[in-house]
């Protein structure tokens, strides 16, 4: 039953109904496409570029992970196990189209094309953004949760006024939708008819509290309802849902028909960073069962069973992988060259003569320290 | 004043598409003070646009418009509703210049009514300059003139960085030797003006005590004192040069504004001064502000208001040898 289904809807004034026909209620069960039948009707060429991006972001992963052990990287929150959605999310997208990421999805912005090192930069701790966003079409990667959204929502609803038919794709973690900017986001994203798509990745935990302690809704997804827009929650493992939900969601968007929200159910197989200790808040055998139902295995198996994939495509896969991580390696242990006088540079278009003072005493201690 | 804010938003959006007016009740309503008064029927609703009520979510939409190149120009309806947006406000418009090193600047003014004097109730008369000086990136300015409400905010629209534009709400029916056909002018931010000469003291001060400073220097002619007010009309950047001139020359100073004293901008102006002028002055700079208090239901606000009488008290005090 619709709201204009209900008794008495009648009466309502005109401006409280949505005729909007797209369904608002999720699926109960995530969308799954990988070992269904439906994956016989999936494109080849795509599940082989989805296959070689998920054999490259998991390795990207693994060394950007190892850097931090190195203390190369301040930081680094992994993806790892959740390959699928970060490259489906970059895979979607045209290139005047704008990604959103959040702290944890370097992978989205890595296989959307940026430059692993310049993805790294803020978790180097060699300055904030390590590209130009504008040229990249990747905002900054966004530390504080959720507040990256109503940004997304800004620019798709400006992009449209100036009549481009640009999509802004928004990335946010389970921990982010209680935050007060993932409602306002939302709402206004809905209002606006605005062309973003939320992408909610919902790995289990946020840090170590559990999404049943962050939530009381039947899903994610089921958020949507509330604002007007469809929810979808998608097996976020599974490389070509994910790609086809993200497509469906920015072709909706991108005509007009307004927002999308969608759940990735997905895990994170490591800790929250290499600060956290996963083992106090979750059991072995729940990551075990995860493990099973990893995202390159599960694409891998389908590949595999349809015969699509032979060793050879795998080692060619696995190489271009290899010479990536080779590559970053590299160029990570390399020190960045940093001049102390770029702290003014930006603050303002034009430094204020406070700051310009400031300048001059941080000049003269780099001068006397220079000339000890 | 009102209507000169509006006439600069006005001659902006005419000279400039990419400036966009939003927030909550400012398009059909033209506001709640009426200052976007006809800017949606003269623009049309996508460039002055009454948003859903959500302070974030407007500053964070504005973020996002400002990346794709337009020029947000948010209204903020009352200075303590503007408290929800205060993560966006820091975590990326004061910062997203320095955070993509210029790559994407924040051409964003957020127009905040402020401070009390109007009988409202609570949470519509606080004074929050300070916590918006306290947060680097950002400009921080306040018109005490009619046509200083035009010149600065044309200014402040013009600025490739964010500005705070605090509107005093108890000047806003103020008239002035302005009228909406009169030629105007945009003011640079960043100058303090001298807005009454004088050689015993100085008065600092800006926005809705401006008027306050002046009627008390008139006032203390009779005690034989000779007050300078400065305008400072811009709280960040500073214009240590003209306040320090006025002092250097008075010897003299007390700072005036209606926020909280402690951890308020007078102290911060107040150490300014002193680091600056110690030689010069007779005394110890002063300060005269808000008690430290949440602001107080209207029927209380004429006792902690800092009123003509205040200032006169101050100055009586700044007799530093006749004390010592």
């Amino acid at each position: 039953m619709t709201v204009q289904e209900l008794p008495g809807a009648t009466a309502y004034p005109a401006w409280r109904l949505r005729t909007d026909p797209a369904p608002l209620l999720p699926d109960p069960e995530p969308y799954r496409v990988l070992g269904t039948e439906a994956a016989a009707g999936l494109d080849r060429e795509l599940l082989l570029r989805l296959y070689d991006a998920l054999v490259h972001g998991r390795r990207f992963n693994t060394q950007a992970t190892a850097l931090t052990k190195q203390g190369r990287l301040a930081v680094y929150p992994s993806s790892t196990g959740q390959e699928a959605s970060e490259v489906a999310a970059a895979l979607v997208l045209e290139e005047r189209d704008w990604l959103f990421p959040s702290y944890r999805d370097t992978l989205a912005a890595v296989a959307r094309g940026l430059d692993p090192v310049e993805a790294l930069t803020l978790l180097r701790g060699d300055w904030h953004t390590g590209y130009d966003p504008r040229e990249r079409r990747i905002a900054p990667l966004s530390t504080p949760l959720a507040t990256q959204l109503p940004h997304a929502v800004g620019l798709a609803h400006a992009a449209r006024l100036a009549g481009d038919d640009v999509v802004a794709l928004a990335m946010v973690g389970d921990g982010g939708t209680s935050e007060g900017d993932f409602h306002e986001a939302l709402n206004f994203a809905a209002v606006w008819r605005a062309p973003v798509v939320f992408l909610v990745q919902n790995n289990g935990f946020a840090i170590s509290v559990p999404l049943a302690k962050q939530t009381a809704a039947p899903s994610l997804a089921h958020k949507a309802v509330g604002y007007g827009m469809p929810g979808r929650l998608v097996d976020g493992n599974d490389a070509a849902a994910m790609h086809q939900v993200l497509s469906e969601a920015v072709r909706r968007a991108r005509t007009g028909g307004g927002p999308t929200l969608i759940e990735a159910v997905t895990y994170r197989m490591d800790a929250h960073t290499n600060a956290d200790d996963a083992t106090r808040y979750r059991a072995d055998a729940e990551v075990e069962a995860w493990r099973a139902h990893d995202p390159v295995r599960l694409l891998e198996r389908e590949l595999t069973g349809r015969g699509l994939l032979d060793e050879e495509r795998r080692d060619a896969a696995t190489e271009a992988a290899e010479s990536m991580a080779a590559d970053l390696r590299g160029r990570m242990n390399a020190d960045p060259l940093l001049d102390p006088m770029d702290l003014f540079a930006q603050v303002y278009a034009a430094p204020t003569p406070q700051l310009r003072e400031q300048s001059e005493q941080l000049r003269a201690e780099l001068e006397a320290e220079a000339g000890r | 004043m009102a209507q000169a804010l509006q006439r600069a938003m006005r001659d902006a959006m005419a000279e400039d598409p990419t400036v966009h007016v939003m927030g909550e009740d400012v398009g059909t309503l033209g506001g709640v003070f009426r200052v976007t008064d006809g800017l949606a029927k003269e623009f049309g609703e996508d460039r002055c646009t009454d948003t859903p009520l959500a302070e974030a979510g407007i500053l964070g939409a504005a973020v996002g418009m400002a990346m794709y190149g337009l020029r947000p120009v948010v209204e903020m309806q009352f200075d303590a509703f503007a408290y929800p947006a205060f993560e966006q406000l820091v975590s990326h418009v004061s910062r997203m210049r320095n955070r993509t090193r210029g790559a994407l600047p924040m051409p964003i003014v957020v127009r905040v009514p402020y401070g009390g004097g109007i009988g409202g109730v609570e949470h519509h008369s606080d004074s929050s300059e300070a916590y918006y000086m306290a947060t680097p990136g950002l400009h921080v300015v306040t018109p005490a003139t009619v046509p200083d409400a035009y010149g600065l905010l044309r200014a402040a629209i013009a600025s490739d960085d964010p500005v705070i534009f605090l509107e005093p709400k108890r000047l806003y029916w103020s008239k002035a030797e302005w009228s909406p056909d009169a030629p105007a002018t945009v003011e640079p931010i960043g100058r303090a003006v001298v807005r009454r000469a004088g050689s015993s003291a100085t008065l600092l001060t800006y926005g809705p005590s401006v008027p306050v400073c002046l009627e008390a220097a008139e006032a203390a002619r009779d005690e034989g004192w000779d007050l300078e007010v400065v305008d400072l009309r811009s709280l960040v950047p500073f214009d240590d040069a003209t306040v320090c001139d006025s002092v250097r020359r008075t010897g003299r100073a007390v700072v005036v504004h209606e926020s909280a004293g402690f951890g308020g901008p007078g102290g911060e102006i107040a150490a300014r001064v002193t680091e600056r002028c110690f030689h010069y002055l007779e005394a110890p700079v002063l300060r005269v502000a808000g008690f430290d208090l949440p602001y107080p239901p209207p029927m209380l606000e004429r006792h902690h208001l800092p009123g003509v009488d205040r200032v006169l008290d101050a100055v009586a005090r700044l007799q530093w040898e006749a004390q010592s």
